[in-house]
């Protein structure tokens, strides 16, 4: 009998393990809040800001608030990265956010609706499609309508999030219809899709394009324009830090912000 | 053969008292016992109370829901069978046969436990990918596993076989192998004492585990999501089609989940006693 509990004990052990590690990988995409630089470097009173910022904005954010924090001693930013639609659900459920910035006008009206926005969201960036394809582009594309001939593997979002939805603004635009081998959530799993070389061709932003390095190659074309992206920003209702917010959303749109942004590949509004 | 001494608890030894014993658990453990239970009952409890009732049917009957319920049951019964096909051999090798490695065999057999499925995934897509160490091959067969239902089905097999390996293991150490050595001594040959005595013994064991594999499979989402790709009716098994609910439609998420808990619970009771309970 003690040994018949001894293993159940240890089934269950292993079993709770399992468990845990499930729930790790499915956190995947979650939030990971990260800290930059340190408050209090001055004699000014620290203040901590909470940036909510779409997945796509990582580098042009992080960098933004490092800036923010060298010109306004005392400041913190603390940045929280996850999918629009994620951070929405965060922010409505409580989550302590100031400011918040979407990759599309959709997920800040569905803030606004809630009642959790602060004033009327700025938008501060455009981002448009681009094919991206394996290096060395082993089924030949150079144009859109390339992404329907039979045999080419084509992996584009769903058409729930952002850049499924423009995927699909672009084909009603174009008359080109994708038979896709996968709809994926993010735009980042249609990225490691293409850079895994396990599809011959992806749609994705030009800022994915741009921050994937030499993984892919980006193929623009002219139909991108039928479906241009805009990234609103907005102060949190509520926020005990709102003017703060309001100087890092000038930050942001002026001259500081328009250089990272473009420098990443984001458009002018 | 029957063995009808086997279904119950094994012979008393020595001066055990020979009928049951009803052993009294601490109170304090009780009380222990009662928050472990409120902390996995609350979320679920949580979640109902989200539950848009008034459009629960016609969230759950929508034609990509049912496709992906519909998928998610067929893909997790033939990863079942996968399972135990590869599964009991695999526990027989670690509980009755010594060689060399074998602790290292183990922990490598359960690795999937501890992985996150997400690595599970990429583990997978460096194997069986178009560009992956036997895709190639497979491709030459003229079979496609990338984006096809088949990926699922691996991703699947390759995070529930553990729990069947594992099920199965400590059923046949349980019970020892003097069963399968008198067996033996009267001229059974190993594949019949496989038949007749090993497998009929672990049956339970065998049960359990596959009720656990099942219930895993079902909720496989990691390594699917990286593997497989989502695409309605291919590949959108329910755990992700609730995670791509959540993007535009809250509540259809909400009522899919709820379903899958419900699939999973009925899955459960059903078909998972564990071992010393009657």
């Amino acid at each position: 009998m003690i040994r018949r509990h001894r293993l159940s004990a240890a089934l269950v052990l292993v079993l709770a393990t399992g468990l845990t590690a499930g729930c790790a990988g499915q956190a995947g995409t979650a939030a990971a809040p990260v800290s930059s630089g340190s408050a209090g470097s001055s004699g000014s009173s620290p203040e901590t800001l909470t940036v909510f910022a779409a997945a796509s904005l990582v580098g042009t954010f992080t960098a933004l608030a490092d800036q923010f924090e060298a010109a306004n001693p005392g400041v913190t930013v603390t940045l929280n990265f996850a999918g629009s639609a994620d951070l929405v659900t965060q922010i409505t459920e409580g989550a302590p956010a100031d400011v918040f910035a979407a990759a599309d006008t959709k997920n800040m009206a569905r803030l606004s609706d809630a009642g959790l926005v602060a004033g009327t969201p700025t938008v501060f960036a455009t981002n448009t499609l681009e094919i991206a394809v394996p290096p060395n582009n082993p089924a030949g594309i150079t144009s859109f309508a390339d992404l329907a001939r039979t045999g080419v593997a084509v992996v584009v979002c769903a058409p729930q999030v952002p850049c499924g939805a423009a995927a699909a603004t672009i084909e009603a635009a174009t008359g080109v219809t994708l038979t896709p081998v996968s709809e994926e959530n993010a735009v980042t799993d249609v990225l490691g899709k293409v850079s895994s070389r396990e599809a011959d061709a992806g749609l994705v932003y030009v800022t994915d394009v741009a921050a994937a390095g030499t993984s892919v190659l980006g193929i623009p074309f002219p139909e991108a324009d039928r479906a241009v992206n805009s990234y609103p920003m907005g102060v949190v209702a509520g926020s005990p830090h709102a003017g703060l917010g309001a100087s890092f959303a000038r930050f942001v749109t002026g001259p500081a912000g328009r250089v990272v942004l473009e420098a990443a590949g984001f458009g002018t509004p | 053969m029957a063995l009808p001494e086997l279904t119950g608890r094994p012979a008393a030894r020595g001066s055990a008292p020979a009928g049951p014993v009803t052993l009294g658990v601490p109170r304090w453990i009780l009380a222990i016992a009662a928050v472990g239970a409120l902390f996995i009952v609350l979320p679920i409890v949580g979640m109902t109370g989200r539950v848009d009732w008034a459009h629960f049917g016609s969230l759950v009957t929508s034609p990509s829901a049912v496709t992906a319920l519909l998928l998610s049951l067929r893909t997790a019964a033939a990863s079942t069978v996968l399972c135990l096909l590869l599964g009991v051999p695999m526990a027989l090798a670690l509980a009755r046969s010594r060689f060399p490695g074998q602790r290292l065999v183990r922990a490598v057999v359960l690795l999937p436990l501890v992985l996150p499925p997400v690595v599970g995934g990429i583990a997978l897509l460096s194997t069986f990918g178009r560009r992956g160490l036997l895709g190639q091959t497979f491709e030459l067969l003229g079979v496609q596993i990338a984006f096809s239902t088949t990926a699922v089905i691996l991703a699947q097999t390759f995070v529930a076989l553990p729990f069947l390996v594992l099920s199965v293991e400590a059923t046949l150490r349980a019970f020892g192998a003097r069963y399968e050595a008198v067996a033996a001594t009267l001229g059974a040959t190993p594949s019949v004492v496989f038949w007749r005595v090993t497998l009929p013994l672990v049956l339970p064991g065998l049960v359990s585990g596959a009720v656990l594999a099942f219930a895993r499979a079902l909720g496989e989402f990691g390594a699917t999501l990286t593997f497989a790709g989502s695409l309605e009716g291919v590949t959108r098994t329910l755990p992700l089609e609730i995670y791509l609910q959540r993007e535009t439609d809250p509540d259809a998420a909400v009522a899919l989940a709820l379903v899958l808990v419900a699939v999973a619970v009925v899955v459960m009771v059903t078909a998972h006693r564990p071992r010393g309970l009657s």
